[in-house]
């Protein structure tokens, strides 16, 4: 009789306990104002979609918890000779696939990194060639000296060669021609989460990497990542607890979420600086109604411009205190800042109109402005608001705000004349503000992201310079006059450093990396 | 113009009117709404679209009667120092256009496809009355979406007029149906009665039948209709702003407007949403009413 009943019990204890493992899977729901426009690693060189996609694909060398350089698919490098080093591969990596990683793939990746449509171009451009030396071991050699060549290397992605072949995945997505391939829907990385589904804009869904060859410091077994890009519905999601993370808190909400018992917002600097570029080059600008002339290459026009905006008031109202006016291109945090360049030119549009007047536009002007709408904070509000400032000194401003997944293949193209562009120096140097930014555009992905094609050779002689020198102390005096050149000429238009605000419930633990990444594999939820 | 008041205060009509509080509160209401859309240079006390006047300084004060708000500004400032209450004239212009504009098209568009229905019948009526029926197996606002979305994706860099055209051109879509089959109903049972036969036996054209005789005999159902429909069409392209494939922010219509402030609601600037919401509501509940008066007033069994 008892044994009956305990068998009978049995079937139901088991499955209890079925139960309860299925429930301590932990499922972690991200929200975002915007998703990543592909999983393609190389295609877009975004804050956003390279910190997701980061979860997926993994670098040669990556970040820690401290933002230093820790080792990730190479275990250790090496400068054998001014302009060569040694990467070795780290043994027994497995793509999700099962495909071993060796150092085909990295050769594969250089190339497919450095491919026409490929917008990593600056990560690699330094690289003259890539050797094998053995399965796990690899030369790189560059150009000319490049001592920072390690820190570039943390943006560049891999992926198998072997499954980019077999799915006609070997060039990059570019949205620019409005190419797609497999690797637009499709991950095969070595990274600790792995692709389950993809819904472009509307879902993605991950699980954690069980072969992944490190540990893995969260818990985090599922992760599910909805962008949600109406600030209102976003922090209603977050305060019904729909979403458990949530990244940026509006903020005009910031304290609403803080005052919530079961939620907390994580605060801190954001290494991205905001600012507004001009078209440069062309003789007659695309968006504008002067004709046969540009208004831009006039530097009374861009003083003029800078001085109009009232940037204390944008940073007052529009970012209710959460940026920090600029004048450099790059926040103090970034090595190579300085400090003695930190002082921007004063808000007066007395001064403006003059200029205007003086540079032969006394009426004004009428030009277009290409603004994102899901990409920085409160980026079309700042637009409106220079809009306004601008207006003052008879500029009309033709604002044009859209998502970025027609915004980006826009402005990447240079189908622009006035634009507003957001940059993290993701090397912690000032290289790679000087170099894909300041520097005119060119071979290697110089220049790629200077998309007003701002150009002067001193500027460009000095970045060539910059790369190569170990003398600090030589380095800092070339730095300070480059940025004075570029700061002078009013090459682009600095606005202001913004501040990372993320929402989440105060049982789950995150590291927030100052170039707004998120890595999955640090995050803890506790019960 | 005095006399033609006089009659038109005299007859069953005008009677109906003066006998329906109703009604004449509706009519105020809708008369000051439109009035204040229409001449909204003269009468907002700022002019929104005007850039050079915004002041970042004064974005975000609440109404005029809060402590921290400011006289200048009698319902508030929305995020960019824009006065709400000159914001909500101009955008009740451009939702009362698109409104008018949309009706309008869809009432010549439904009157004449009903009309040919109901008059020619055979296949051509078959084949419109099929279309009738699939249009209205779908929500309304679910083929405007469906338009408005095809619209946009046709011209990416389209400029801003070609926005309301796309807007117009999708709640006139939706909105024919319910003309077309009114029309052809009354069509049906005017065409068998004998000032029709008669015409047709003195050997009057169809189409001038059509014209001159049918069409004043069936046109009473859809001038109430019409009412009606403005308001919903107001409400269509609120819903479609909101979602953000209407007016586009920079010509805010009451839609945009309310879609722009629902971003503050939780941060405790309710006045940026809820006097555009306001606005809506007032606009559409008076002519919504007017339009019942008028289906009463018109309907002889009521009389």
């Amino acid at each position: 009789m008892k044994l009956t009943r305990t068998m009978t019990l049995a079937p139901l204890a088991l499955a209890l306990m079925a139960l309860g493992f299925t429930a301590s899977a932990v499922t972690l729901r991200i929200g975002n104002q915007g998703d990543a426009l592909s999983m393609d690693p190389h295609s877009l060189n975004e804050s956003l979609q390279l910190t997701v996609v980061g979860n997926v694909y993994e670098p040669l060398l990556t970040r820690g918890r401290d933002y230093k350089l820790t080792p990730a698919l190479a275990t250790d490098w090496k400068q054998t000779a001014p302009t060569v080093w040694r990467f070795n591969l780290r043994k027994n990596v497995q793509f999700h696939d099962g495909t071993p990683f060796t150092a085909d793939d990295v050769i594969f990746n250089y190339e497919r990194a450095k491919d026409d449509g490929s917008d990593m171009k600056s990560y690699v451009g330094q690289v003259k060639e890539i050797k094998k030396i053995n399965d796990h071991a690899i030369d790189v050699i560059t150009t000319a000296p490049f001592p920072i060549l390690p820190e570039l290397f943390t943006g560049w992605l891999m992926m198998s060669k072997k499954w980019c072949e077999t799915n006609q995945a070997t060039k990059p997505v570019d949205r620019r021609k409005g190419i797609e391939n497999a690797a637009s829907f499709h991950a095969n990385g070595t990274g600790p989460y792995r692709l389950r589904e993809r819904q472009p804009g509307v879902r993605s869904s991950f699980v954690r990497n069980g072969n992944y060859w490190g540990k893995i410091d969260g818990n985090v077994d599922e992760v599910i990542f909805t962008p949600i890009g109406n600030d209102a519905t976003r922090v209603a999601a977050l305060l019904s607890g729909e979403i458990d993370v949530m990244e940026p808190v509006p903020v005009q909400d910031v304290d609403r979420v803080k005052g919530n018992a079961k939620l907390k917002v994580l605060q801190g600097p954001e290494l991205r600086v905001v600012f507004l570029g001009m078209d440069q080059k062309r003789d007659e600008l695309l968006f504008s109604n002067v004709k046969g002339k540009n208004p831009f290459k006039d530097k009374r026009v861009r003083q003029a411009f800078y001085q109009a905006i009232d940037i204390d008031g944008i940073q007052k109202t529009v970012m209710r205190g959460a940026a920090t006016p600029v004048a450099l291109l790059l926040p103090p945090q970034v090595n190579g800042f300085d400090a003695t360049l930190s002082k921007r030119l004063p808000y007066n549009v007395d001064a403006a109109k003059k200029l205007m007047v003086e540079a032969g536009y006394p009426a004004g002007f009428e030009v277009k402005m290409n603004c994102p709408n899901d990409r920085y904070v409160n980026d079309e509000r700042i637009c409106q608001a220079v809009a306004a400032n601008l207006s003052k000194i008879g500029v009309k401003i033709n604002l044009e705000a859209e998502t970025k997944g027609t915004y980006f293949p826009k402005i990447l193209s240079r189908n622009t004349s006035f634009y507003m562009l957001g940059w993290v120096a993701s090397t912690v140097d000032v290289h790679n503000v000087l170099y894909p930014i300041m520097s005119s555009p060119g071979e290697g992905g110089r220049g790629q992201f200077n998309l007003g094609a701002y150009s002067n050779a001193k500027v460009d002689e000095l970045t060539q310079a910059i790369g190569s020198e170990t003398d600090l102390k030589k380095r800092n005096a070339m730095i300070h006059e480059a940025l004075k050149i570029h700061q002078d000429d009013i090459g682009h238009i600095p606005l202001h450093q913004q501040a990372l605000n993320w929402g989440m419930k105060k049982n789950i633990d995150v590291v927030q990396l100052p170039g707004n990444e998120m890595p999955w594999k640090f995050i803890k939820v506790n019960p | 113009m005095k006399q033609w008041l006089a009659r038109l205060g005299d007859s069953d009509i005008g009677h109906s009117f003066r006998n329906s509080p109703v009604a004449m509160a509706a009519a105020a209401v809708a008369l000051i709404c439109i009035f204040c859309s229409l001449f909204a240079n003269g009468v907002a006390p700022h002019n929104p679209f005007d850039l050079s006047t915004l002041e970042l300084s004064d974005a975000r004060l609440p109404p005029a009667w809060d402590a921290l708000g400011s006289s200048k500004y009698l319902l508030g400032t929305d995020d960019q120092g824009r006065d709400i209450l000159s914001a909500l004239m101009f955008g009740a212009r451009i939702s009362l256009a698109v409104g008018f504009a949309s009706v309008i098209l869809s009432v010549l568009l439904g009157v004449t496809l009903g009309l040919l229905a109901g008059f020619l019948g055979g296949w051509v009526d078959a084949l419109l009355m099929r279309l009738c029926d699939v249009m209205l197996s779908f929500p309304a606002i679910l083929v405007a979406l469906l338009i408005a979305g095809v619209g946009r994706a046709l011209f990416p860099n389209a400029q801003e007029g070609l926005a309301f055209f796309v807007l117009i051109v999708s709640i006139t879509l939706t909105g024919w149906v319910q003309y077309a089959r009114t029309v052809r109903g009354s069509t049906l049972v005017e065409r068998n009665k004998e000032y029709v036969q008669a015409a047709r036996v003195t050997g009057v054209s169809g189409l001038r039948i059509m014209r001159r005789h049918v069409l004043p005999n069936v046109l009473g159902p859809v001038l109430v209709l019409a009412t009606i429909q403005v308001a919903t069409a107001i409400i269509i392209e609120a819903t479609l702003s909101f979602l953000g494939v209407g007016a586009p922010p920079t010509s805010p219509s009451l839609g945009t407007l309310i879609r722009v402030g629902n971003n503050y609601l939780f941060s405790g600037e309710w006045w940026i949403t809820v006097f555009p919401g306001l606005m809506l509501v007032l606009i559409s509940l008076s002519v919504n009413l007017l339009g019942d008066w008028l289906r009463d007033a018109l309907n002889p069994k009521l009389r």
